[in-house]
């Protein structure tokens, strides 16, 4: 509302300005604007944020109508510290709209975006980027360099997004940055997150779309990121891979040629060379065909396919155009139907799709000629679209479908829109000189319109029959005639121009009619417009030379009106055909000619579509469309080595790969590796991110060797086998293996350990001893199944008993440790039996450490007492006695708030008997007054739909100085979101809310390796979240990393053939969902880290809080 | 990217600009102007328009042309369909995009713009998103805003942003959850002379108005998901799950949205809902014309045919129509010469008819060309490619949401030649 009156004022503004123009020597424009522009200062300057917003808003409107509010900047300029964030916003689209204009002032407000920079807060931390690095001031560019370089690294996506827009600004401001802008773009290439991809690829496009080789090492990353990249990051994506493609693969078209040429010698000349590089021939030898795509060429094309899907047209139109030029011919097909599809869309939308369809439609008419009727105009469709929508159909002719092609046309003649009519009768000529079965058809058609009444259409029927009848004029005579007839009737000058010459060609074919003509065109000679005298020169001209008895006479006349012509061409057209055909004494040798010269067999005009050729832009690209280069327009290279030679692919490969990596040969192997899963299977679903990954680890260095044996020596095992087979890498090969067996002999430990464990069930001792060794590998599972059955079955039982003394048997369930002394006999009791029953398994060690553990059952005495069997184990590993805390204790109810009575709370990570998708909440009442607390129950739970609490039941009594601790469940569904109740006391309520940390939503789940492989194959793409990260300094091995983990989340580890990769899985309590996780360690202490979740917000969550507690 | 942004109304005014990188004077818009001179109709100014030192690609919506400046390369289509999202933002705000609407709510637009794009390359154009950091603009806001100081302008980062379902805001809350999904099916075919069909064929659209508290996680299925030929989703279906199982798996947006739009396989034939009979004819050297047209349920399943339509651009030559409706009522404009018929329901029993005669101008010859008679119709109830939707199941949250299915056939572009 204020806005609105702000422009109802402006416009009050300029509807007086004209008065200031009338008069401008009184200076009362300057005046005048001075005193308006007065209010608003002193509205800036004032301490209200209403005032000062309000003023704002007027000169934010001033700038939308184009209104100069220049002269404000330091009044404005003051407020971009304002606390009002509305104010502030609005400041800043003044900065940037004015900052380039002063830029001293502007300065004033840099520090402030400094301060921004710093904030914690990352809307605030972008917003300062953005807004510093839109002001265009030269001075700061070297702050604008240092803040993206400070940008590219932070922790949130979206300043790293933020700081890959700043890339091409600070570009423009100042080129001599290019190389440390390539640099932070190089760096943030790498980023996985999607949020970012598209941002610095656009960066990359204006910045370097040179250097390709910054690509090598993220494409494979960026083709599987694509389809999760939000929509305009994909259609630059999809265009700059388009190029790259363009550089780097084989033209998959080749076959064709190659194949009709000598595609035998090229199969067998390849042969030598084939040793080499076998594994590259494997599908293919099958199949005995001498070109095989590049297994990321094939990634590119299966990865984009699903974009044609998508609701915007620029990135269908993006995944299109990469289609028709890099796919193979058989396949691009597919592209028609997403394209018919956009003509529904609006206008502008189909004038770009038909111009692209028209193009594409030359080269390859098959693939829309089943979508013809889509084509069919309707009367209400701009004109601009009906010509566009005819070149298609024309495009789309051929023998079989053009007689109802051309009953089409024959409606669209009778059309009111004249300029479509002509563009009509135009597309009836090109289908006639192409189509050689309708010519006679296509000309009696034509013929007939020459008698319409508008005489547009007869003109343009005569321009198109003239260029049909030079095909064959013999037959045609008549209709030469009919057209003779007509030159008194028609006045358009195109048309009379093709009369003239028609019968000046094929003089001889009417040697009656034609000197008449031009006799009654000398009589109106000097009426006509240029082009059609330069007619009746060359008319009469010709007649002369056939027919010189008759027309002798005439020809001189014309030729001495052209004499006399006002335009130059025309008097110089007369003097030079004076010269060429009346014989003097002077003239040259030429005059023996001048019959051939005019009379020679003209070849028939091709009537070509004008988009023909036009395909050697990028389609879909600006330049495409108005067929002329544009400004900044990036060539489409062309293949390399197109020639059809039989090498070529084996050239390809060898000189692609060290162009990909520019490093070691090994990384080299392990491209080919990471290659393989293509060919391997086709469907590949795993092949891709696998190898992504191996893709991502390489980039890390050298050690990283390792890392990707490490992940060949899992699932790809199979593959390994048949890359023995290779010759020139045997010896790497070899070692690999070696090692790859250590590895597995090393893996496989800990799984036949884990085994065992299971088995024997018996000696408790053994088992303490052991449990050391392998206390991080624990199958955790295992154990709170056993558990949960356990505790279920004991809390049935007890629930028998609870009408006894339910205080009692409350303390019973949840001992907590803090208060032993609370511990009845009965529970000691069963304290061995669950004792050996931990026993059974390998025990958990996150838990049992922690010394206020709240595990069912178990004292500190009995973690002490296993503390101190397993200190003095020689194999210990340290991390098992660092008491990790992981249980943490959250406050509930403060002990001065609660009037005395303190209450906090734990997730216990028991399973919650009463209802298993319920996660246990253990809460300890602990009473610091003086006094009883009665009946402590809870009321009225507010909650967030689906979720439930099971309450625990009433506490009767806590007397002073007691504690109390009861478990009550509560299903989160699966979402972090707060549990809100009342805690009721006999006298008092308190307000209380639980919210969970993501980690204690999940219960952990045994999972064998190769069902975590699997179960992490299904939940790939969008369900999968990867994030790099570098370990703190205190996660030095596996152990702390495990426990890290198990302490954010309630997970279980998965076995694991690799000590550089520890694996988690779980399940979300609520719905089941999995959840997988899987840290990998690099050297220098870096890791990735991979959360897989078909509850990608859960996973996010998962794997921010990993990513904290790991890099601590 | 884009350079600059002029809105330019109807009568040839710049009544809003707004700059991303350097200013580019609005002098560059006289070549649009002189394009917008040439061309004989309003939808028939080239989309790009190339000029010595920038490149002008337009959009007309609402009678407003949206004028973004390129310098440099950019696929014409991301210019384009980001106008339009311009557009369909605009008008998620203010309900309308009129030039009214736009110069009253220029501050917002302002702001909008700004978030949009960033040195011309697109931020945030999702609604979910957009809404978190700028509200909308209601009556009730303003006053609050006004008595209380607050703003509309969020100071978190939306949540969106960082999720991997950036379509969709955390935290939303309904104490009624529902879920509406309207199955729209539009005809667009070409009927001739004779009453053939020269062309038809059905798109549709899924339309989704879905108010659900929390996460929820829906699929829709469908009886006969072959029907569907070719189809484009919104980015919140996940692709693999319709590609294996033909089911709609997502996590809506809060709102509306489109969720689908889809063509039905062309081997279907496709059932014409009316037929038309007409006689329109000039006779030589008369001034007078005779005009006859009769329409008829054809194939409708049983259903009703409402909100009938009819529009015809007449030849130039006629001056004036002298008609005679059997029901609803015509108008005929003498200098657009279209004239536009709005029938209403059709009763099979008693057919709505339109006869009369139309006066020439005196002299001139009759026109060769026939109008052709344009049909705009809705039948409820009913989607005419026989879609159906099976069932919607949620999940993620546990309450149970109210659900609704509406079915509705309109003609689309539904030309009969005469």
């Amino acid at each position: 509302m204020s806005a609105s009156s702000a422009f109802i004022d402006e416009k009050g503004g300029s509807a007086s300005e004209p008065e200031y123009g009338h008069d401008p020597a009184s200076g009362g424009i300057f005046s005048s604007d001075y005193k308006r522009h007065d209010d608003l200062k002193e509205m800036l300057d004032s301490n209200k944020d209403s005032l000062k917003l309000e003023a704002m808003k007027r000169i934010v409107a001033m700038i939308a109508r184009g209104k100069n509010a220049s002269d404000l900047f330091p009044a404005v300029v003051k407020n971009v510290a304002c606390k009002n964030i509305e104010v502030k916003k609005l400041v800043y689209v003044y900065l940037v709209r004015y900052a380039e204009e002063q830029q001293d002032l502007a300065l004033l407000s840099i520090s402030t975006f400094q301060r921004g920079l710093k904030d914690p807060n990352q809307l605030i931390r972008a917003s300062a980027l953005r807004v510093l690095s839109s002001i265009r001031v030269t001075i700061i560019v070297p702050i604008m360099m240092l803040a993206i370089k400070e940008a590219a690294s932070d922790m949130s996506p979206y300043v790293r997004k933020t700081a890959a827009h700043a890339i091409p600004k600070l570009h423009s401001l100042d080129p001599d940055q290019k190389d440390q802008l390539i640099e932070v773009i190089e760096k943030l290439l790498a980023d996985k997150t999607t949020l970012v991809a598209g941002s610095v690829v656009m960066a990359f496009e204006e910045v370097c779309p040179d250097r390709i080789d910054l690509i090598h090492k993220n494409y494979r990353k960026l083709c599987n990121l694509l389809i999760d990249v939000e929509e305009w990051g994909q259609v630059v994506i999809i265009n700059m891979l388009t190029r790259y493609a363009r550089t780097q693969f084989l033209n998959p078209n080749i076959n064709e040629s190659l194949l009709e040429e000598n595609s035998e010698k090229a199969f067998y000349a390849s042969d030598d060379e084939e040793e080499e590089d076998k594994k590259d021939e494997v599908a293919p030898l099958a199949k005995r065909k001498p070109y095989v795509m590049d297994p990321d060429h094939r990634l590119l094309l299966r990865n984009t396919k699903p974009l044609l899907q998508s609701r915007n047209a620029a990135v269908v139109m993006a995944v299109a155009q990469l289609y028709f030029h890099l796919a193979p011919k058989a396949e691009v097909g597919i592209i028609a139907k997403a394209l018919v599809r956009l003509m529904r869309s609006h206008s502008e939308v189909q004038y770009v799709v038909l111009q692209n369809v028209a193009t594409m439609s030359i080269k390859r008419r098959g693939m829309f000629e089943p979508y013809l009727k889509s084509f069919y105009i309707r009367s209400t469709d701009p004109t601009q679209i009906k010509i566009l929508k005819l070149e298609v159909l024309t495009n789309l002719a051929n023998e079989t479908n053009i007689s109802t092609i051309l009953r089409e046309f024959q409606t669209y003649i009778k059309s009111m829109d004249k300029d479509f009519v002509a563009a009509s009768i135009q597309a009836i000529g090109r289908c006639a000189t192409n189509i050689g079965e309708v010519r006679d058809t296509c000309l009696n058609g034509l013929v007939q319109l020459l008698s319409n009444r508008d005489e547009l259409v007869v003109a343009e029927s005569v321009v198109v029959i003239k260029k049909l009848l030079q095909m064959q004029p013999e037959q045609h005579s008549d209709i030469i005639k009919h057209m003779a007839k007509l030159i008194d009737n028609i006045q358009v000058p195109m048309a009379r121009a093709s009369i003239l010459w028609l019968i000046g060609e094929y003089c001889e074919h009417v040697p009656k009619i034609a000197p008449d003509v031009l006799r009654n065109m000398a009589k109106t000679f000097t009426n006509e417009e240029d082009i059609v005298k330069l007619q009746i020169i060359n008319l009469a001209a010709k007649l002369y030379l056939t027919n010189s008895k008759q027309t002798k006479l005439l020809t001189q006349y014309v030729l001495n009106l052209a004499k006399y012509d006002q335009n130059y061409d025309i008097r110089d057209r007369a003097r030079f055909i004076r010269q060429l055909i009346v014989p003097t004494d002077k003239s040259g040798a030429l005059s023996k000619y001048a019959k051939k010269l005019f009379l020679a067999l003209k070849p028939a005009p091709v009537l070509e579509s004008t988009f023909k050729d036009r395909d050697h832009f990028q389609l879909g690209s600006l330049s495409h469309l108005l067929n002329a280069k544009a400004g900044g327009y990036q060539e489409l290279p062309d293949w390399p080595e197109s020639a059809p030679d039989p090498s070529v692919r084996n050239v390809e490969v060898k000189d692609s790969i060290p162009d990909w990596s520019k490093c070691t040969s090994r990384k080299d192997r392990k491209e080919k590796k990471a290659e393989k899963p293509f060919y391997s299977d086709s469907d590949g679903e795993s092949g891709p991110t696998e190898s992504a990954d191996s893709e991502s680890d390489s980039g890390s260095g050298s050690e990283s060797a390792s890392a990707s044996d490490e992940s060949g020596s899992g699932s790809e095992s199979g593959e390994e086998t048949e890359s023995e087979e290779e010759e020139e890498d045997e010896e790497e090969e070899k070692k690999k293996k070696r090692k790859k067996h250590l590895d597995k002999t090393k893996a496989k430990k800990p799984v036949e350990e884990s085994t065992e464990s299971e088995q024997s069930s018996g000696s408790e001792e053994r088992k303490r001893g052991r449990k050391a060794v392998k206390n991080q590998k624990s199958a955790s599972e295992s154990e709170s199944e056993s558990e949960s059955s356990e505790s279920g079955d004991e809390s049935e039982d007890e629930s028998e008993e609870e009408s006894e003394s339910d205080t009692d048997i409350r303390k019973k369930k949840t001992p907590v440790s803090k208060q032993p002394p609370k511990q009845s006999k009965k529970e000691s009791k069963k304290e061995t039996q669950e004792m050996s029953l931990l026993d059974l398994d390998d025990f958990e060690p996150a838990p049992a450490s922690a010394p206020v553990t709240p595990v069912n059952f178990m004292s500190s005495s009995l973690v002490s007492d296993l503390e101190g069997l397993s200190l003095t184990d020689t194999i210990l590993a340290p991390t098992t006695i660092t008491p990790s805390g992981s249980i943490k204790m959250y406050e509930l109810l403060h002990r001065i708030t609660g009037e005395g009575l303190a209450v906090e709370y734990c997730f216990s990570r028991q399973p919650f008997s009463p209802d298993p998708n319920m996660v246990a909440v253990q809460i300890q009442f602990t009473n610091n007054t003086n006094s009883e607390t009665k009946n402590l129950h809870i009321e009225e739970p507010r909650l967030q739909c689906g979720m439930r609490i099971r309450e625990f039941a009433e506490i009767d009594v806590l007397s002073a100085g007691e504690s109390v601790t009861v478990v009550m469940g509560i299903d989160f569904c699966d979402s972090t979101q707060a549990a809100n109740f009342q805690l009721c006391t006999h006298t008092r309520k308190f307000f209380a809310s639980i919210q969970p940390p993501v980690g204690e939503l999940m219960t952990p789940v045994f999972l064998t390796e190769n069902d975590f492989k699997k179960e992490q194959g299904k939940l790939m793409g969008m369900n999968e979240i990867s994030e790099k990260l570098t370990l703190g300094e205190k996660c030095v091995n596996e152990h702390v990393i495990v426990e890290r983990v198990t302490a954010t989340a309630n997970l279980s580890r998965v076995p694991c053939g690799s000590d550089k990769e520890c694996r988690f899985a779980g399940k979300t309590v609520s719905s089941g969902c999995l959840v997988l996780v899987t840290v990998s360690t690099k050297e220098g202490g870096r890791a990735q880290l991979t959360v897989n979740c078909e509850k990608m917000l859960i996973g996010t969550m998962l794997v921010k809080d990993i990513m904290q507690a790991l890099s601590q | 990217m884009i350079h600059s942004l002029f809105l330019v109304n109807a009568s040839g005014d710049i009544f809003l600009e707004k700059h991303w990188k350097s200013v580019v004077s609005r002098s560059v818009c006289d070549y649009f102007f002189e394009a917008l001179e040439r061309a004989t109709e309003p939808e028939n100014v080239p989309p790009v328009i190339s000029t010595p030192h920038h490149y002008l690609i337009n959009v007309l919506r609402h009678r407003i042309y949206f004028v973004a400046v390129i310098q440099s390369e950019v696929p014409p289509l991301f210019v384009i369909e980001f106008l339009h999202r311009v557009v369909d933002t605009f008008q998620d705000y203010f309900g309308v995009c009129t030039e009214a609407a736009i110069k009253d709510n220029v501050v917002v637009v302002y702001e909008l713009l700004e978030e949009m794009l960033d040195n011309g390359f697109p931020l945030a154009t999702e609604s979910n998103i957009l809404k978190e950091l700028i509200k909308p603009p209601t009556i009730l806001r303003t006053v609050v805003n006004t008595i209380t100081g607050s703003t509309n302008v969020g100071e978190q980062l939306p949540t969106g942003q960082l999720s991997v379902v950036p379509w969709r805001r955390t935290g939303v809350k309904y104490t009624n959850n529902e879920a509406y999904f309207d199955v729209i099916e539009e005809i667009d075919a070409i009927i001739d002379k004779s009453g053939s069909t020269i062309t038809a064929e059905i798109q549709g659209v899924i339309d989704a108005c879905v108010k659900l508290t929390g996460m929820p996680d829906l699929t829709l299925s469908f009886m006969n998901p072959r029907l569907l030929d070719d189809v484009s989703f919104h980015p919140c279906v996940r692709f693999k799950r319709w590609e294996a199982e033909r089911i709609l798996s997502f996590i809506p947006p809060d709102g509306n949205f489109r969720l689908l739009s889809y063509h039905v396989s062309s081997q279907n034939l496709v059932a014409i809902p009316v037929y038309v009979k007409h006689n329109i004819s000039f006779r030589e050297g008369s001034s007078q014309g005779r005009f006859e047209l009769t329409l008829g349920p054809k194939q409708t399943m049983g259903k009703a045919v409402e909100s009938v339509l009819v529009s015809s651009q007449l030849p130039r030559g006629v001056l004036n129509a002298n008609l005679n409706p059997s029901q609803g009522t015509y108008t005929f404009d003498p200098v657009t010469k279209l004239l536009s018929w709005d029938v209403g329901k059709i009763n099979p029993q008693k057919l709505p008819s339109l006869k009369g005669s139309m006066s020439l101008q005196a002299g001139a010859s009759k026109p060769d060309e026939n109008p052709t008679i344009n049909i705009q119709l809705k039948i409820q109830q009913l989607a005419i490619s026989g879609l159906k939707v099976n069932r919607l199941d949620m999940y993620g949250e546990k309450y149970k949401p109210f659900k609704g299915i509406k079915y509705m056939t309109k003609a689309g572009k539904f030309q009969v030649r005469t």
